[in-house]
């Protein structure tokens, strides 16, 4: 399996020579598993390069959406196999308890916001409302659970063979906590992130603004590594940068996280272009 | 143990936060959790007595009607949510694990997740009053 980076930013997209390091693209990221099957995990702007690069390679592309914030769907109308003509799209994420998921995606690919309406796309798109456990899509099996963020949210764990990834890229797990992380499945997010090869985790705030930020739905680098290594991740992927933590300031946040927690397992900061290669263990 | 839903996660963390006693059973009726001002009730630390069966919470407390006849299990408006998924309210007397006797109101709710999936129940608690 391998995983590629198209946007690593969340919440606004934040282009610019401070952040051109890390990225200013808000999130997408690409899982192609070795016999040439791919999903694509969000739909932020990363999507717009992600999805050019895929022309004429696939045959069917699978696009699993987290949830509906735009940071995560606002490259859907910028989506160049949505315009492939006849190509089989598969879109996944998750329903809210009033509305299905085509109503919900409808509300932004619509006008007065987009001008191009879901119905009108010239692929053959087939949307599905996720369901929660597991569910198959080609080689991959795919573990979609509700987890901790304002409105539905899903976490996803990939799994092909022996090679896992557990993405969750906007996530409070430590919501309502003052202490340690609680195990024993009290934890949201963490079965899915139990063992995994690749942990991509929310990762956006330090421990200062996390304090007025309670209930936003991030988590803090430091959280965010004790989660990884209370779930035993084999490698942890900060993801989710804010916009206003330009690149100098994510590699101090990232040093200071890194001297408090002192993690196990290898931890790097999510860079648009970096590409994870998942062996058979 | 395996993973507990999101809104059951949510729901202990917002039962650890208020001064209204809760309980929190799973669909089967087992005891997943209560809070601080129910442990002051019940007589004893969550962290005590731990998770355990409808079968055993429900005799545990030997909860009594005001005339003190006994509340049989599937009179309890709790196991009575369970089985019709509406809500049910009582009052009853339990015993705590402190040995004080209670005088209880209890309304209990049935808890639906997202997709409306059936994840249990919550019970909240207002005391009426108490002999020593």
């Amino acid at each position: 399996m391998r995983v590629t980076l198209w946007g690593t930013r969340g919440s606004l997209a934040s282009p610019g020579p401070d952040t051109a390091r890390y990225g200013g693209n808000t999130v997408s990221a690409e899982v192609w598993s070795d016999d040439g099957h791919v999903l694509v995990l969000d739909a932020g702007t990363g999507a717009r390069r992600l999805g050019a690069s895929l022309a004429g390679r696939v045959k069917r592309v699978d696009l699993l959406i987290t949830h509906l914030h735009m940071d995560h769907i606002q490259g859907l109308g910028f989506f160049a196999p949505f315009y492939s003509p006849g190509l089989e799209v598969h879109l996944w994420g998750p329903a809210s308890s009033t509305m299905s998921l085509r109503t919900r995606l409808g509300r932004y690919m619509s006008p007065p916001l987009f001008p191009v309406r879901l119905r009108d796309l010239p692929c053959d798109l087939t949307v599905h409302e996720v369901p929660c456990g597991k569910f198959h899509i080609g080689p991959f099996t795919v573990d979609a659970t509700m987890i901790c963020h304002p409105g539905p949210t899903v976490g996803y764990r990939v799994n092909v063979g022996k090679t896992s990834l557990a993405y969750l890229p906007d996530h409070e797990p430590a919501l309502g906590l003052h202490g340690p992380l609680l195990p024993d499945g009290w934890t949201s997010g963490l079965e899915l992130a139990k063992g995994a090869g690749l942990l991509i985790h929310d990762a956006q705030y330090d421990d200062e603004e996390y304090a007025s930020r309670i209930g936003w739905g991030h988590s803090t680098m430091r959280r965010t590594i004790e989660f990884a290594t209370l779930a035993g991740a084999e490698r942890l992927v900060l993801f989710h940068h804010d916009p206003a933590h330009d690149d100098n300031t994510l590699d101090a946040m990232t040093r200071l996280a890194l001297a408090a927690e002192k993690p196990a397992m290898p931890v790097s900061l999510g860079a648009e272009g970096e590409r994870y290669d998942l062996a058979e263990r | 143990m395996t993973q507990k839903e999101l809104e059951i996660i949510l729901t202990r963390q917002l039962a650890s936060y208020l001064a209204t006693p809760i309980f929190i059973v799973d669909p089967d009726g087992s005891l997943i959790f209560y809070n601080e001002p129910a442990e002051a009730l019940l007589g004893r630390r969550f962290e005590e007595t731990g998770e355990m069966s409808a079968a055993e919470w429900a005799t545990l407390f030997e909860p009594r009607r005001v005339d003190g006849t006994p509340v049989a299990t599937e009179e309890l408006p709790l196991i009575m949510t369970l089985k019709s998924r509406t809500p049910c309210q009582s009052d009853f007397w339990i015993v705590g694990l402190d040995g004080r006797r209670r005088h209880l109101d209890v309304v209990a709710m049935p808890l639906l997740g997202q997709a409306s999936r059936f994840l249990g129940g919550v019970l909240l608690f207002w005391e009426r009053g108490a002999s020593p």
